[in-house]
């Protein structure tokens, strides 16, 4: 899942000339790389693909700063 | 008095983290009219020092106009100081909807809708047109204030990769579902100096059946031939549903803004536009000011002319000294540091050479792409800005950048 999330912002977020290393652990949105106003695709992105929904008070900045707070998140809807 | 400890001490807490961070804004004195040449007491108390000035949106250099500053006077004596009131009880005077005329004649629209600033024009444009069943699909690099109106309205919103049309495209098509698009775009963004694409954002909002949204604050004026904005430039007059603007800016750079484009949209505005509805109209003087300088931009080109030229000059010029700026056909001119302390040591001795200019840095501008924004003005003189050039020869140089490339700046002082 993790990897499938990595591929989407990099296809998303990032131009082809960046040169970020982007990690399961890279911050996203505190460094910059999604601003919390393009973070709807994101959220829109994650519910498609894993026919959940999330509601807006869980896709705050600071659960979607990275890739692995934001898998913990799709995991605890699909659980649900 | 209920104003805790507790607060208190968390606001002082705030701040004190702002100006660790160096991200604490402090205002610089200007003891003169805005102009190409300006006095500035900075830092506060400091002995008044005359500076040119490269960092105003007078672009056209008619904040101080004589002829503007006339008309001013005249309505102030004629018309009165206030209204004390909003547009649609006692605050729309003859000179207002004048006014409102001679910007859609300026702009090539069918209907005009003064507001208090274009800030304002842009926190209650959206909610007034669009609701839930309706997308914004808005470049990443917009106006914060387009950003703070977008959240205001009820619509879905999107983003696209800034001025990439293969993402907006992408972006139209998955939204072909709602009832209507809206793209929305600045004409020039302010911080890099570029222009929208709009004949191809025109040709795919024509294509995917979308409206399309031009804030054209740092245009009006000047780009394009007569100078009638973005929408002159790329060649597509009459095909842009909504243009907001300033008179802010090159317009007297007094304040005030407005919404112009289809008439029922500018219609809606006046019956909900929040801004339009509760907040103060805009001054008598003001709205002659802006009157004025229309009928002298209508008169001749020669201003916009004459800010063409100065910004190409200026252009080669860094250039040529070595620097590296943002490419570009608009009098925002970026001169790229890419390290945040350097942006601000660099404008430090400018300022000490008698040059006015701020350096911008993260969360202004993205990470690692500091800045020093200068722009042109009318007002300035070839010689003016050759001793700018000299000023920034001789900074550049003392900081070793000069020749080099993103790359070798980056290696020199870190991203």
């Amino acid at each position: 899942m993790e990897d499938a999330i990595l591929q989407y912002i990099r296809s998303e977020y990032l131009e082809d000339d960046d040169e970020v290393e982007l990690t399961a652990r890279t911050p996203l949105i505190s460094s910059g790389i999604v601003d919390s106003f393009s973070m709807v695709s994101l959220k829109r992105f994650l519910e498609r693909k894993y026919q959940i929904s999330i509601p807006d008070d869980e896709a705050s900045a600071e659960a979607f700063d990275t890739v692995a707070s934001i898998a913990r998140v799709v995991r605890k809807h699909q659980g649900a | 008095m209920a104003y805790p400890g507790t607060i208190q001490t968390a606001y002082q807490r705030e701040l004190k983290s702002l100006r660790d961070q160096g991200l604490y804004k402090e205002e610089r004195y200007i003891h003169s009219p805005q102009a190409s040449t300006i006095v500035v007491e900075y830092p506060s108390g400091a002995d008044l020092k005359s500076v040119i000035n490269l960092c105003a949106n007078n672009y056209l250099g008619m904040s101080s106009h004589p002829e503007v500053i006339a008309a001013a006077h005249r309505a102030l004596d004629e018309r009165g100081y206030g209204l004390s009131s909003v547009r649609f009880i006692c605050g729309t005077q003859d000179i207002h909807r004048a006014l409102e005329q001679a910007l859609t004649a300026f702009l090539g629209t069918e209907d005009t809708i003064l507001f208090p600033s274009c800030l304002d024009a842009n926190a209650g444009v959206f909610e007034a047109v669009l609701g839930p069943e309706d997308v914004i699909i808005s470049d990443r690099l917009v106006h914060a204030s387009i950003v703070d109106g977008i959240r205001l309205c009820k619509a879905q919103t999107d983003t696209y990769k800034h001025a990439n049309m293969e993402h907006l495209e992408q972006k139209l098509i998955e939204h072909q579902d709602k009832r209507a698009r809206l793209i929305v775009t600045d004409g020039v963004f302010s911080m890099d100096g570029d222009l929208a694409p709009l004949d191809r954002i025109c040709a795919l909002a024509e294509q995917h059946h979308a409206m399309v949204f031009v804030d054209d604050s740092h245009a009006t004026g000047f780009i394009g031939k007569t100078g009638r904005g973005t929408h002159e430039q790329c060649g597509v007059e009459g095909r842009i549903d909504i243009i907001t603007t300033t008179l802010g800016k090159a317009m007297g750079g007094a304040s005030g803004g407005c919404v112009s484009g289809r008439k029922e949209i500018v219609e809606l505005c006046r019956q909900r536009a929040r801004p339009y509805l509760f907040s103060n109209t805009m001054a008598p003087p003001l709205v002659a000011g802006g009157l004025k300088v229309l009928e002298i931009l209508s008169r001749s080109t020669e201003r916009r002319d004459t800010l063409e030229r100065n910004q190409r000059f200026w252009r080669k010029g860094l250039t040529e000294a070595g620097f590296v700026i943002k490419e570009g056909e608009s009098p925002i001119v970026p001169v790229m540091l890419f390290n945040a302390k350097l942006s601000q040591d660099v404008a430090r001795d400018l300022y000490a050479e008698g040059i006015y200019v701020i350096g911008f840095f993260f969360p202004v501008v993205p990470q690692g792409q500091a800045r020093i924004r200068t722009q042109l003005s009318a007002d300035h003189d070839l010689p003016m800005l050759e001793r700018a050039l000299e000023a920034f020869r001789r900074v550049g140089a003392k900081y070793g950048i000069l020749g080099l490339d993103k790359k070798g700046i980056v290696e020199r002082y870190g991203a």
